[in-house]
């Protein structure tokens, strides 16, 4: 029988031997020893049939008929669908709006990013101290990531409601003035960071938690026998343990930021006066509103190419570890 | 076990990691009794502020309608009532989207976490021709953000007559790349000599990916599904998109139409939020732990 011989192939011993680790190494592994045994194996087309038939049906299609679209006038209602060459990106390049919103997006990741990454951070040193309370801690930090779009832009417009509101409440009875949340044009973009932040650093939180888990105890031990302080330990050990990981979060959340639209979109509808419409909501509303598919194609492919920069950054220690 | 057992191995631990939590206070901020105090009070303020907008509508969920509206008071003269939530379960669909979101979560949760396993066992366990390039347009798939395909997907929802369906709203969350790439990942660290031997033995692929594969991957296949759960249950953008019919909105999409049904009905607005909020709270209380290896292990997207 072939699968025995197939068997023998494998020096017995020498595969049992050394834990295999949940690295790259191991995958360049499976692919070499057992191959005899796995290469007789046709039901992989099989097992990998639902997902590429999803993929290409919801992903890879979309991704050429929008490509398409975006040469084409099609419109919602259905009716005209010529091909009319680059007009739509020659327009998209023209337009001021696909700049205003673009640069809203650039501005909302800028401020939301950098207090996310940091205040994660904060979070995460203080809980993992081990102080009491670990649950309530993590408890309170994670919470509202786990509340919908919808929920969190209901509680921040109560919060930020003129007048009535807790914020302009609680600024009146300390004398000062009422603040113009999300009615104020230069201050509408830092309430919905400042929102943003509340609703998501939580996840950041626990990325930072994991890694500062995982810094081997031995570390701190050593460097306190040899005298060093907390302030020393920390600059000395704890933040240099979390350089690879800040660069991973950092990476994640500006990929996030860019698609911002939920919170926008809810909160202020891209008001007051357009001041914080993202590019994301310009594209629904040149698409769903004004029913130009094909302009609004066009649109989603520039944004898509300013996207595609920082996945390539994302994706490149990924291929190193390869 | 017994009980008592149960009740020591819990006692032996909570007192083991009380011993490592101190120690490790020790460790990473020092003895002093000062920066201990301090931490704790940084940590009590910021967990308050962040805990502030959820309490401060939670009271005015359980305020009348007409005190909701005067100035922010954290303490209600008129007393404390359910009107809002009684008001917002009877007029509005609140249980409906409540359900489909549960439906369409379950669904796409399933179905990602099913359609993903296989396509990583294949990806990881076995060989056919096509293989590299299949696992490469999966990588090059990665990179494509969904939000951007909300035009193109829409035309094709309608063409397929799936506007306004479960099955429009669910299938295009199905894909998942990110989390084939996790769970081979996870497959290939299997020990090979595991999988060699149950081959030898005449098991095919099938069952080998029922009986060995997918027990031996519980951890990371729980912690793909809580993280696909949140995302489905959460989703705002695509499900907005797809339907128009208040019958087959989600919780979020549905939520943001009342809003402007109500106007300035605040109680009431607070009261569904409250609503809307408890499940994934609850979810959350009861599996803390797993929640929260789920994120590390799964939130950096295999990094």
């Amino acid at each position: 029988m072939t699968v025995s011989n197939a068997g023998v192939t494998t020096p017995p011993g020498k595969a049992l031997a050394g834990p295999r680790t949940p690295d790259g190494r191991s995958a360049a592994r499976a692919g070499t020893t057992p191959r005899s045994l796995r290469e007789r194996d046709r039901s992989g087309y099989l097992f990998v049939a639902p997902f590429a038939i999803a993929t290409g049906l919801f992903l890879v299609w979309p991704t050429i008929s929008g490509l398409w679209m975006s040469f084409t006038n099609q419109s919602l209602t259905g009716t005209g669908s010529e091909f009319i060459g680059f007009d739509n990106y020659a327009e998209a390049f023209s337009d001021p709006q696909v700049w205003q919103t673009l640069w809203h997006t650039v501005w909302f990741t800028i401020l939301s990013t950098v207090p996310l990454v940091v205040v994660a951070l904060i979070m995460a040193l203080l809980v993992h101290t081990g102080l009491p309370g670990q649950w309530v801690w993590r408890m309170s930090f994670f919470a509202p990531y786990l509340l919908t779009s919808a929920v969190v832009s209901g509680l921040s417009a109560w919060l930020f409601q003129p007048d009535i509101g807790l914020l302009d409440t609680t600024l009146a009875a300390l004398g000062l003035g009422p603040v113009g949340w999300i009615t104020d044009e230069n201050v509408a973009m830092f309430s919905i960071a400042l929102v943003t932040v509340w609703w998501t650093v939580g996840f950041n939180f626990l990325l930072y938690l994991a890694a500062l888990q995982g810094i081997p105890a031995q570390q701190y031990e050593a460097a306190t026998i040899d005298g060093a302080g907390g302030w020393r330990r920390l600059i000395s050990i704890t933040l240099p343990q979390l350089r690879t990981i800040t660069g991973v979060i950092v990476v994640l959340q500006l990929l996030a930021s860019l698609k911002v639209f939920d919170q926008i979109y809810l909160l202020t509808k891209g008001g007051p006066n357009g001041s914080t419409r993202p590019i994301l909501e310009y594209v629904y509303d040149i698409g769903f509103t004004n029913y130009r598919l094909g302009y609004a194609s066009a649109i989603s492919y520039v944004f898509f190419a300013l996207i595609l920069v920082f996945t390539l950054v994302r994706l490149m220690p990924a291929r190193k570890e390869a | 076990m017994s009980v008592a057992e149960l009740v020591a191995v819990r006692r032996t631990r909570a007192l083991q990691a009380r011993a490592e939590n101190r120690a490790l206070t020790k460790l990473t901020i020092g003895p002093s009794p000062w920066v201990r105090v301090a931490t704790l009070a940084a940590l009590v303020v910021l967990a308050a502020l962040w805990l502030l907008p959820v309490v401060w509508g939670a009271v005015t969920s359980f305020k009348h309608e007409a005190e909701a509206a005067l100035p922010a008071s954290w303490w209600p003269s008129m007393g404390w009532t359910l009107g809002a939530y009684q008001q917002v379960l009877s007029n509005s669909d609140l249980l409906i989207w409540m359900w489909n979101s549960l439906v369409v979560a379950v669904l796409v949760t399933v179905l990602t976490v099913l359609i993903s396993a296989m396509a990583a066992f294949a990806f990881s366990q076995t060989l056919f021709k096509g293989r590299g390039l299949l696992q490469w347009l999966t990588i090059a798939s990665i990179m494509m953000p969904g939000q951007i395909l909300i035009v193109p997907l829409f035309r094709q929802m309608q063409a397929l007559g799936l506007v306004d369906t479960f099955a429009g709203i669910v299938l295009p969350q199905v894909v998942a790349p990110v989390m084939v790439f996790i769970l081979k990942r996870f497959f290939d660290a299997i020990p090979q000599e595991l999988l060699d031997a149950a081959r030898i033995d005449g098991a095919g692929s099938f069952r080998l990916f029922w009986t060995i594969v997918l027990p031996l991957s519980r951890s990371i296949l729980v912690a793909v599904a809580i993280f696909v759960f949140i995302g489905a249950w959460n989703n705002f953008l695509w499900p907005f998109i797809v339907t128009t019919d208040p019958q087959f909105m989600t919780l979020p999409v549905g939520l943001s139409t009342v809003k402007n049904a109500y106007g300035v009905q605040y109680a009431q607005n607070m009261a569904s939020a409250m609503i809307a909020a408890l499940p994934l709270l609850v979810v959350f209380m009861l599996f803390q732990r797993r929640i929260v290896q789920g994120v590390a292990t799964t939130g950096m997207g295999g990094q």
